[in-house]
């Protein structure tokens, strides 16, 4: 059997297989990317959601008593590397990064587009073996901060094999970094300024700056820390003369700027999905730039807020304090826009809207809780313990995950040209909303009146708090089905979109739905406004 | 426009209100058992009473602006093509910084008033050197004011227990006994892995790291008996890994102390 290639077409093109088995492909087209990473991150979000399920389920009892206690610590060191790594950075970056950021420049694909496919196909095995690392030898038990000596002394081929998992999933977000970085420079469409870029395109600049400049460092960390596991060495072992404090600095260098990696796509997202649905310009357009950017510059020197009650001494526990809470001033500037870009809007009450407003919401709590914990005296007390774990989930859950559903609801008609079910979006949204509150906000008194974080057992005056909690986790549990359900039925049934169902200007909606192979059928469309709802009607009065 | 300012200042006296009112009459911490506590709930009222205000108004902002602009069936076309506004991005980047370094040199005032900004110092007595560093800590005595009756002990943690040793008495404790409004001065290290002592009725944590000695100080300041917590992942009996601190009167404790010491060994 022979090959013909036509000689029109790109090698790519005539050699991909096509439909859905292109899924399952090394497949160079970013959309096709985009949505791979996207499905594998939710696989990976069903795993590490049961995982949370099963740590809600020992905690509605006071006693360690659904699972043996060295599983319990498996269990939350898994949910955490993978909803972190596996689940929230590959799709707000990964997934929506690959299909929007080429549109958004006018390309017909990103910078690097192998590179591309090894940074996607470099998760499914790093993820495999993460989970199946529970069946050898049982996985990693230090939590997903692996602090030496734990981490050390506890079993070694699940920590190692940890280390692994976490390294290559490091170096396909640092291959999507430099990706973004030169597609965003380098390939934007002739005439179209940096200034007149979707903020998204911001978002991504300022969080592959980060992934480029501090993964590296994490990555660094980790080898020395595999040395000191299977080399006897003793960089972080005290028993040898290692220093426990360096490991945490160096950790937390990388795993501070991570929680803008996760926070600042979505960021990007929600100042996407607003304007079109408010139909309104984004609002303070070069502040939000600059606040991203500002952000991005702080989120790199407040590592050390992690470790306030480690071995710090007072000057640097105070120099910290003031960094940290100065994020929240271009953070602030951020929100206070977004409200002001809904003001006066004519808003469409749908999912995508509704999840954006639930993110706002939630976010402003998680913040104002940032702040206060920013400051040393107050985080001493409640370092390490459950109001911290409520702090962090309202940030990347209440924050990050609600604009991943808003995105989904917002993009699924232009990756499958069908709507999705507003009825069956509006239920997900509000079991969501209440579950995730009902879960969480209970923990932040759990926290201050004394309940550490990453405990099987507990005090039993906590108990009745603590089943509030779970019943919060049921709730967030049963909210996937109308979800799975809509999108199922949708994908098949859905009413059909029509190239652009929102009347949006952003260059992703200006081709058909799903869009041709090389984006656009002829030239790419220059949009100098991709926010300028409302100019027309002014123009013609 | 007037009776809109006027709506307008009505609602945000209310937020303030709402915001004031709860600030001090909910109670999320428990009991004050140190004289770091009532620093430290001092701090916590301030943040709540701010964090309320800023959340609640937010929240009201997001969902008037909701119900109020939301899309009639009969609405077409956009809303305003408003794109930004220069002195209000002004206002809302420099309120909210005056706010976060008030907040901030507030927090290193009482950060102060903890002890927190005091040169690290243990009890010279038991100080094995004079050039043995001390790595981190909460000191509420400055050099000078170690006093004779500062009460020393030296905490060692391990997997899965806290054990105290009262070098004056020459004894181990697994239960720290201290006598109410006494200053208690800890040395604490690890012999495996990273610990931490956290008495939630003291609001005071410290880890305590192999290889390098921590210090807390604390002074008591009520008769009872609260738990001592390890709050950094130390294994699978983390969970369990808990003592307690008996606060106790001075008799009560001397009593305690007499019954344990053992008698010194002159070689």
């Amino acid at each position: 059997m022979t090959i013909s290639i036509d000689p029109q077409k790109t090698n790519n093109e005539s050699l991909q297989p096509k439909g859905w088995l292109r899924y399952f492909s090394f497949s160079l087209d970013h959309k096709v990317i985009g949505i791979q990473y996207l499905v594998c991150g939710f696989l990976f979000y069903l795993i590490g959601g049961t995982l949370a399920s099963a740590i809600r389920i020992e905690l509605a009892s006071p006693m360690s008593d659904f699972m043996p206690r060295d599983v319990y610590n498996q269990v939350l060191t898994l949910h955490g590397t993978i909803m972190i790594f596996l689940w929230i950075v590959p799709v707000v970056n990964g997934a929506f990064g690959n299909y929007l950021i080429p549109f958004y420049v006018g390309a017909r694909d990103m910078a690097f587009p192998r590179l591309n496919a090894v940074a996607f196909w470099l998760i499914p095995p790093s993820g495999l073996m993460l989970v199946v690392s529970y069946f050898i030898e049982g996985a990693a038990q230090a939590g997903w901060t692996a602090y030496p000596p734990l981490s050390i002394t506890t079993p070694q081929s699940g920590q190692i094999i940890w280390i692994l998992s976490v390294l290559l999933l490091g170096g396909s977000s640092i291959f999507g970094g430099i990706n973004f970085i030169a597609t965003i420079i380098k390939l934007r469409r002739p005439g179209l300024k940096l200034m007149q870029l979707p903020m998204y395109c911001w978002a991504m600049l300022g969080t592959s700056l980060l992934v480029v400049l501090s993964t590296p460092v994490l990555a660094g960390t980790l080898i020395l820390l595999s040395f000191d596991i299977i080399a006897n060495t003793g960089f972080f072992n005290p028993v040898l003369g290692g220093n426990v404090v360096v490991y945490q600095h160096l950790f937390w260098f990388y795993s501070h700027p991570a929680v803008y990696i996760m926070v600042l796509p979505a960021f990007g997202l929600v100042s996407e999905i607003l304007p079109i649905h408010a139909r309104k310009p984004l609002f303070g357009y070069t502040t939000m730039v600059f606040s991203i950017m500002g952000i991005v510059v702080l989120g790199l020197v407040v590592w050390a807020h992690h470790m306030f009650t480690s071995g710090t001494p007072p000057w640097m526990r105070l120099f910290f304090t003031i960094a940290t809470a100065f994020i929240a001033v271009p953070t602030g500037i951020k929100f206070f826009n977004w409200v002001a870009t809904l003001w006066g809007g004519k808003i469409s009450i749908n999912s995508a809207m509704l999840f954006s407003c639930g993110f706002i919401i939630n976010f402003v709590f998680g913040g104002i809780t940032g702040v206060a914990l920013a400051q040393v005296p107050f985080d001493i007390h409640v370092h390490d313990t459950y109001f911290v774990v409520a702090h962090f989930h309202y940030i990347v859950y209440g924050g990050t995950v609600f604009i991943i559903f808003s995105s989904i609801y917002h993009w699924f008609p232009k990756v499958t040209g069908k709507m999705l079910n507003e009825k069956l979006g509006i239920l997900h949204f509000i079991i969501t909303f209440i579950g995730f509150n009902l879960c969480f906000a209970p923990q932040h008194w759990l926290g201050l009146n004394g309940m550490p974080r990453r405990v099987a057992e507990y005090d039993p005056q906590f108990q009745f708090v603590n089943q509030i909690s779970s019943l919060g986790a049921l709730l967030m549990a049963i909210s996937t089905i109308p979800f799975l359900i809509n999108v199922f039925i949708s994908a098949r049934n859905g009413k059909d979109a029509g190239d652009n169902p929102w009347n949006a200007l952003t260059p992703e909606w200006l081709t058909s739905s799903p869009p041709p192979v090389e984006n656009w059928e002829g030239e790419a469309p220059l949009v100098e406004e991709p926010y300028g709802y409302g100019k027309e009607i002014s123009e013609q009065k | 426009m007037l009776n809109k300012n006027i709506y307008l200042i009505l609602i945000i006296s209310l937020v303030f209100a709402i915001s004031f009112w709860i600030g001090f009459n909910v109670n999320l911490l428990p009991a004050e058992a140190s004289i770091n506590a009532p620093i430290y709930d001092e701090l916590f009222k301030i943040l709540f009473i701010i964090g309320l205000i800023i959340f609640i108004g937010m929240t009201i902002a997001v969902i008037y602006s909701l119900f109020k602009f939301r899309k009639r069936n009969d609405q077409i076309g956009d809303g305003i093509a408003l794109e930004g506004n220069l002195s209000l991005e002004i206002v809302w980047t420099i309120i909210p910084s005056i706010i976060v370094l008030l907040i901030g040199l507030y927090s290193y005032n009482i950060y102060d008033r903890m002890g927190g900004m005091k040169e690290l110092n243990h009890n010279h007595e038991m100080m094995s050197s004079n050039t043995e560093k001390i790595w981190a800590g909460i000191s509420q005595t400055s050099g000078n004011e170690i006093a004779k009756n500062n009460l020393s002990i030296e905490v060692s943690a391990m997997q899965f227990a806290f054990l105290f040793n009262y070098p004056k008495g020459n004894f181990i404790s697994g239960e720290l006994h201290v006598p109410v409004d006494q200053k208690v001065s800890m040395k604490m290290e690890s012999k495996d892995v990273i610990h931490a002592f956290w008495v939630p009725e003291f609001r005071i944590k410290q880890d305590i790291i192999p290889g390098q000695p921590t210090i807390l100080n604390f002074t008591p300041t009520k008769v009872g008996k609260y738990p001592i917590i390890c709050a950094e992942l130390c294994g699978p009996y983390h969970g369990g890994m808990r003592a307690s601190i008996i606060v106790e009167e001075e008799s009560d404790y001397n009593d305690w102390f007499n019954k344990n010491k053992k008698p010194e060994v002159n070689l």
